[in-house]
C-alpha cells in the first residue's frame, strides 16, 4: 500500500435535509497540493466544513480515512490534533478572547492530546515570536481580540499564522484569496509555502487561477454539483481560467 | 398578611433592646419608619419594578435578628487571611452586621476621615450623622422603612472637603452564625466637596449550613466636585438572599461610580436609586451576573437626571447557566431642566443552556429635547461560529464555551478604576466559570497587590 494521508470515499451530506455532496472521492498523499475549484454553489465550502467537522452538516454516507483514523468519528478539535487544519473564508471575531489567549488554549489542549505537559510562557512567546515572522504579522495583533478589527489581509494572514503554530498534515485553505490585494496574496501564499514539506499536505479551495501561480498545485479537481466531475494537472486550472465553467457544466448536465 | 408582619412583631416587642444597643440618632428614626410601613407590605413578585423578584418571599424565612448585639464567634483568623503584607487597602470588617475595625485601618489614614461603626460615630457626632442619615434613602419606600426600624448600626464613611484617599477603603462583609440569621446592613457615605474615595465591598457567607439574609442601605452623599468609586462584590452562598437598596446624591460635578458583581449568591436583588441633582455631573453604574443552578439576580437601577450637562452611563451583563434566572429593570428619568444630558443605558444577556432565564425591562422618560438618550437590551445564545472557530483550533467545546462566557464579561471589568482589582476581577471571573469553589472568607480580593 502507498502512503495515503486522506482518503475520502463516496461521500454524501449536507445540511438542513437539502444534500449538497453526492459521493466525494479523493485521495490525498503527503507532500501532494490539491486545488479544488468549481463555480459558485457546487459544494467546495461544504467539503471543507464537513471535513472540519462543523456541526451543522449532517454525513449521510460515505467515509473519510485520515492517516489510518476514521475522521468523521472525530470531534472537530480532535481532528485538529490530528492534524487537520481549515483556513477559514470568513475568519471568525471573538470579541473579549486575545490572540495570545486563545493560541495558547490551542496549544496546549493539543499537547494534552498528547500526553505533553503544556508549553511555558517563554517557550510559548519564542514560538509566538517565531511563527509570526513566517507570514509577517504584527506583534501588535496579538494582544487583540481574535480577528477583532483585523483587516481582510490581516485575519487572513493570521489563519496561516495558525497554521503554521499548529504544524497541521492537512491544510485545507477555503479561499484563502478573497479579500486579499496582491501584496497580501503574495504573503499569504508565501507563507503557506515556507510550511510545505514532503510529510504534509494542502488541499487549496478557489474561484482563481490567480492564487495558484503562487501555490503550485500537483492535481487540479473541479467540483460541479458536489460531484467532482474532472481532475488533472496545473494545466487544468489555466483551461478553467481561460473558458470558464461553461464548457464542464455542459458536458455533465448533457 | 405578609412576611413584614414578623418583623414588626419583633420590633414591637422588643423595641427597647433595639434601642439600647443603638444610638439616638438611629432610634429617632425609628417611629418615622413604623408608621411609614403602616399596612404596607414589601413588594411580592409582579408589583411594580419587581416583575421576577419577591422581597416578601425573601424575607419570609424565620430568620434570627441579633438585637442583643451578641458576639458571634467567628473565625477571625480565616477572616483575616486577605491581611498580607501585600494589601493595600484599609480594611475593616462586618462580622453578620457587626463592625470590626482592622487594627492596621486607622493608621496613616489622612485627618478627619472616619471610617467607623456608624452607631459609635452617631454617639459621638450625633450632629454629623443626624444631617445626613435618612436623607436620600426614602421611608415611602417599605423595603427602606423596615431596614430603618431595624438597623442598629452599620458604617459611616465620611471623606472631608478636599481630601483625597491615596488608599482605597474596603468592606467584608461576612456571613457567619450558628442559626440562620437576618444581618441588617447599613452603610452612610459622605463625600465633602472636592473629595476622592474608592470603596470596595465584598459580600461573603463562611458556611453553607445556614441560611443568611441580608437587608442592605446604603446613602450616597456626594459634595460639589467630589469623586467616588464603589466596587461591589458578591461572592456568598446558594442559601444566601441578598436585598440591597443604594442611593446616591450627586452635587454639581460629581463623578460617581458603581461596579455590582455577583459572583456566586442565592437570591439576589441590588437596587440603584441615583438622584442627579448639580450640574455636569458623570454616572458610571456597571454591572455584571453570573448564574448558575438556581440563583436568582435581579438588578434595578433608577438615574435621575434632574440637572444640566450630566452624563450617565449603564452597562449591566449577565451569563446565565442551568436553571438560573436573571433580571434586569433600568430607567433613566430626564427631567424637563436637565437639558443637554447624556444617558446610556446597555444591557446584554448571555443564555448558556436551555433552561436560563432572563428578563429585561429597559425604559427612557425624557421630558427635554436637548438629550442623547439610547437604551438598548440583548439576549442571546453563544456564537456557534465562534465556537466551532475554535474547536477547528483544537480547542474543547467546553473549554470554548468558557472563554467566551469569560469574554463577555470584559468590558464590564474594564470599567473598573482600580488596576488590581481589574486583573484581580478577571482572574475571580475565570475561576467562577471553571468551577473551582471559592473559600469564604478568605476574601479573595485583597489577597492581591493593589496599586493605590
Amino acid at each position: 500500500m502507498d502512503n495515503i494521508l486522506l482518503e475520502v470515499k463516496n461521500l454524501h451530506a449536507g445540511i438542513e435535509g437539502k444534500e449538497i455532496l453526492k459521493g466525494i472521492n479523493l485521495i490525498i498523499r503527503p507532500g501532494e497540493v490539491h486545488a479544488i475549484m468549481g463555480p459558485n454553489g457546487s459544494g467546495k465550502s461544504t467539503l471543507s466544513s464537513v471535513l472540519a467537522g462543523h456541526p451543522s452538516f449532517t454525513v449521510t454516507e460515505g467515509e473519510v480515512d485520515f492517516h489510518g483514523k476514521n475522521l468523521l468519528e472525530l470531534s472537530p478539535e480532535d481532528r485538529s490534533h490530528e492534524g487537520l487544519f481549515l483556513s477559514f473564508q470568513y475568519p471568525v471575531e471573538i470579541p473579549g478572547v486575545s490572540m495570545v489567549n486563545f493560541m495558547r488554549a490551542a496549544i496546549n489542549e493539543k499537547r494534552k492530546y498528547f500526553n505533553e505537559p503544556a508549553l511555558s510562557a517563554s517557550d510559548f512567546l519564542k514560538l509566538m515570536r517565531q511563527k509570526r515572522a513566517i507570514v509577517e504579522l504584527d506583534n501588535k495583533l496579538a494582544s487583540r481580540s481574535v480577528n477583532e478589527g483585523f483587516s481582510g489581509g490581516e485575519k487572513k494572514r493570521n489563519e496561516i499564522f495558525q497554521m503554521a503554530v499548529l504544524e497541521p498534515r492537512l491544510s485545507i485553505l477555503d479561499e484563502t484569496d478573497s479579500g486579499l490585494d496582491i501584496d497580501a496574496l503574495r504573503i499569504v501564499a508565501g507563507g503557506v509555502n515556507k510550511l510545505k514539506t514532503e510529510d504534509n499536505a494542502t488541499i487549496v479551495i478557489t474561484h482563481y487561477q490567480r492564487l495558484l501561480d503562487y501555490i503550485k498545485p500537483d492535481f487540479v479537481h473541479v467540483l460541479y454539483k458536489g460531484r467532482i466531475v474532472r481532475t488533472g494537472g496545473p494545466e487544468l486550472a489555466l483551461e478553467l481560467e481561460e473558458k470558464g465553467y461553461d464548457w464542464i457544466k455542459q458536458e455533465i448536465d448533457n | 398578611m405578609g412576611s413584614i408582619d414578623q418583623y414588626l412583631d419583633l420590633y414591637k416587642e422588643n423595641r427597647d433592646a433595639i434601642n439600647a444597643h443603638s444610638a439616638d440618632v438611629l432610634n429617632s428614626f425609628r417611629e418615622v419608619a413604623f408608621n411609614a410601613i403602616g399596612d404596607n407590605q414589601l413588594p411580592k413578585r409582579g408589583a411594580e419594578s419587581y416583575e421576577k423578584t419577591s422581597i416578601d418571599e425573601m424575607f419570609a424565612h424565620d430568620y434570627g435578628v441579633n438585637i442583643n448585639r451578641m458576639d458571634i464567634p467567628v473565625n477571625v483568623a480565616a477572616s483575616f487571611k486577605c491581611d498580607v503584607p501585600n494589601m493595600s487597602t484599609w480594611m475593616s470588617f462586618i462580622v453578620n452586621d457587626m463592625f470590626h475595625a482592622s487594627p492596621t485601618s486607622r493608621h496613616k489614614m489622612p485627618e478627619g476621615v472616619i471610617v467607623d461603626s456608624l452607631a459609635r460615630v452617631a454617639s459621638v457626632s450625633p450632629d454629623l450623622v443626624a444631617k445626613y442619615y435618612g436623607t436620600v434613602a426614602p421611608l415611602e419606600d417599605t423595603g427602606v422603612a423596615l431596614n430603618t426600624l431595624l438597623a442598629q448600626d452599620g458604617v459611616m464613611i465620611y471623606i472631608p472637603r478636599g481630601i483625597k484617599l491615596e488608599k482605597p477603603l474596603q468592606l467584608v462583609n461576612i456571613f457567619s452564625s450558628p442559626i440562620d440569621l437576618m444581618a441588617v446592613r447599613r452603610l452612610l457615605i459622605v463625600l465633602e466637596d472636592d473629595a476622592e474615595a474608592q470603596l470596595l465591598v465584598c459580600d461573603h457567607t463562611q458556611d453553607n449550613e445556614h441560611k443568611y439574609l441580608s437587608s442592605q442601605v446604603v446613602e450616597i452623599i456626594m459634595g460639589e466636585r467630589s469623586r467616588f468609586d464603589i466596587y461591589d462584590m458578591e461572592e456568598s452562598s446558594a442559601s444566601t438572599s441578598r436585598y440591597s437598596r443604594l442611593f446616591a446624591r450627586q452635587s454639581a460635578g460629581s463623578n460617581l461610580l458603581i461596579n455590582g458583581t455577583t459572583l456566586m449568591c442565592g437570591t439576589t436583588r441590588n437596587g440603584y436609586d441615583i438622584d442627579i441633582v448639580g450640574d455636569g455631573c458623570e454616572t458610571l453604574l456597571a454591572g455584571m451576573a453570573i448564574g448558575t443552578d438556581r440563583q436568582h439576580v435581579d438588578n434595578c437601577s433608577n438615574i435621575n437626571h434632574r440637572a444640566s450637562h450630566c452624563h450617565s452611563s449603564q452597562l449591566f451583563k449577565y451569563v446565565l447557566d442551568d436553571e438560573s434566572t436573571g433580571a434586569f429593570e433600568g430607567s433613566i428619568l430626564v427631567a424637563p431642566n436637565a437639558t443637554y444630558t447624556e444617558a446610556y443605558q446597555s444591557n446584554r444577556n448571555l443564555l448558556a443552556s436551555t433552561s436560563a432565564k432572563m428578563h429585561t425591562k429597559p425604559q427612557l422618560v425624557i421630558y427635554n429635547d436637548e438629550v442623547k438618550c439610547s437604551h438598548g437590551a440583548t439576549t442571546g445564545q453563544l456564537d456557534t461560529a465562534a465556537l466551532f472557530y475554535m474547536r477547528s483550533r483544537g480547542i474543547s467545546e467546553k473549554e470554548a464555551r468558557l472563554m467566551m462566557m469569560q469574554a463577555f464579561m470584559v468590558d464590564v471589568i474594564d470599567t473598573v478604576r482600580m488596576e488590581g482589582l481589574r486583573d484581580r476581577l478577571r482572574h475571580l471571573v475565570e475561576k467562577r466559570f471553571y468551577g473551582q469553589q471559592m473559600l469564604c472568607g478568605e476574601c479573595s480580593v485583597s489577597c492581591h497587590e493593589q496599586k493605590s
